[in-house]
């Protein structure tokens, strides 16, 4: 299952790295470098990362309809881009952008655990994350209100969409060591979700370190949904579908599914970049479609097909 | 072996426990009994280590199994099971398969523990904290809603299990379980224990601590599996 999944991965990689704007094909080299390179790295940098998030959060909260959006990260992440735009300091210095978005996420985390306190059980980290959020959101919303001017309100709002043109290779030097970082933890934490499954008392009294699993798993989410949304954008959905799809195929232990999550999410992320990019090609559209709708739309009716599935 | 010899517990400002000192040894079959509220559940905590302040246990040594324990996920009935190798840090199948094989599940491996009955899936959690293999094993209320045949299963089950040198503490609400599978019979009420012995002899006390009158009657009566008839 893994090995198709990876296959899957390298065969949309590849024909992302055939399309684009200048039609199919092999490129010329400097549109591979420049473009088509960084784009294809960071969707599946991304997608995966997010896959995997969403597969660790759901085992962590044993509640399928965990997001890694739940816990506030990208949005905090979002608000240091939208701080960047509201002072226009990303048109004199490009990488201020993804560096905002960094130092957002960075401090939603440290929020986060001040919330959440030293020993974190799923009800207050849920509930730290709906507080973290809802602060990010609202605070978005004030810098859009006092916007200069409605240039910077059409940029942010376009920017919170999510997409991954025009992205160069500072951005994947920017999000990979984040995101590989991040996805390193959450690999490891199997075992301890495998337990949780039984609930934080039992797994306690298997001799797993709940508390330690918890802060683990929102430690790794924030590294990776903070480091994705400072280059990407509000990429949602992915993380809660990838886990739904792969459920049917590979059973519903959360050990096995985190592999397969970061492979799933992975192909998700590209299949749809791959769909933004094409859009355009295919279709009258002036621009490319924003890459956050386009994962709703490819993954909703999967979600909605698995949920008609399972109802009795 | 297994003790508690702590300090009174308190949760959420009332005392639960006071002065409680409680033992159990290898090959025992403990029966914890007493009304709602008398402690038994936190007294089973507490041996298990998972109250704040009591002393962490050794997962590889002691197993608990809460009571109603589900699973959140829709693990096959061999998943679960291989959850109670978590301690031990290996994933090997031979203890795996004997727990199965103990608790009568081993045709039901492959099945989903969402899509059992009440009963196979109790069997099933309890085959998890029999795959420790462990020297203690505390168990709340295993037998609840279940049918009485069933219950009687499982509690032959637990008889063996410290037949093999198992120490088996178990809180129960049916008296008769106690009175016809348990070495010993440990009444609890208003946190304190207020008898300790053969569950014949402990059981006027059991019945005091439930507001029952006691007696003997000879009114006809259903009578466990192979049954010793009750005195």
């Amino acid at each position: 299952m893994n090995r198709a999944l990876a296959g899957l991965v390298g065969a949309l990689a590849l024909l992302g790295l055939l399309t684009g704007a200048a039609g199919f094909g092999v490129p010329d080299p400097l549109i591979l470098w420049q473009l088509r390179l960084p784009r294809t790295l960071l969707a599946g940098l991304i997608g995966g990362g997010l896959g995997l998030c969403g597969a660790v959060l759901q085992g962590a909260l044993r509640n399928p309809l965990a997001d890694p959006g739940l816990l506030g990260i990208g949005g905090a992440a979002g608000l240091g881009a939208v701080v960047v735009f509201y002072w226009g300091i990303g048109a004199a210095f490009a990488p201020a952008l993804p560096l905002a978005g960094l130092l957002g996420a960075g401090l939603g985390c440290a929020v986060l655990f001040a919330f959440t306190g030293r020993t974190p059980s799923a009800p207050t980290l849920i509930l730290a994350g709906v507080g973290l959020s809802a602060i990010a959101s609202a605070l978005q919303v004030l810098a859009l209100a006092f916007a200069p001017n409605p240039y910077a309100l059409a940029e942010v709002t376009f920017w919170l969409m999510g997409g991954l043109q025009d992205r160069a290779l500072i951005h994947v030097a920017l999000a990979a060591p984040p995101i590989l970082l991040g996805g390193a933890l959450l690999l490891r934490l199997g075992r301890g979700l495998d337990a949780l499954a039984l609930g934080e008392e039992t797994a306690a009294s298997l001799g797993v370190p709940v508390a330690r699993t918890l802060a683990l798993a929102a430690g790794g989410i924030a590294l990776v949904v903070g480091a994705g949304t400072a280059v990407g954008g509000g990429i949602g959905f992915v993380g809660l579908v990838v886990p739904h799809l792969l459920r049917p195929l590979l059973g519903e232990r959360p050990a096995a599914l985190l592999p397969a999550s970061v492979l799933g999410g992975a192909a998700l992320l590209l299949a749809a970049d791959l769909v933004a990019r094409t859009a355009p090609l295919l279709l009258p559209l002036a621009q490319e479609p924003p890459l956050g709708v386009l994962t709703a739309l490819l993954g909703a009716p999967f979600l909605v097909r698995i949920a008609r599935r399972l109802a009795p | 072996m297994i003790e508690w010899r702590g300090a009174p517990v308190s949760l959420g400002g009332r005392v639960v426990l006071r002065d409680v000192a409680f033992r159990a040894g290898a090959g025992e079959l403990v029966a914890l009994c007493g009304p709602n509220g008398a402690g038994k559940s936190t007294l089973l905590r507490a041996l298990a280590g998972l109250l704040p302040g009591s002393p962490p246990q050794d997962p590889r040594r002691v197993a608990w199994l809460p009571q109603g324990a589900r699973s959140a996920w829709g693990l096959r009935v061999a998943e679960v099971a291989a959850l109670g190798r978590i301690p031990h840090g290996d994933a090997r199948p031979e203890p795996v398969a004997r727990a199965l094989a103990a608790c009568g599940v081993a045709h039901l491996r492959d099945a989903r523990i969402d899509r059992l009955s009440g009963g196979q899936a109790r069997r099933a959690m309890l085959a998890r904290a029999l795959a420790t293999e462990p020297a203690v094993l505390l168990l709340d209320e295993p037998t609840a809603d279940l049918d009485p045949a069933a219950a009687h299963e499982i509690m032959a089950l637990l008889r063996a299990t410290a037949a093999t040198g198992c120490c088996v503490v178990v809180v129960l609400h049916a008296l008769d379980l106690a009175l016809h599978h348990a070495t010993r019979l440990v009444v609890l009420a208003e946190g304190r224990i207020t008898a300790d012995g053969p569950p014949a002899e402990a059981l006027p006390a059991a019945a005091a601590a439930f507001g029952l009158p006691f007696g003997t009657d000879l009114a006809p009566r259903l009578l466990p599996p192979g049954g010793r008839r009750a005195e």
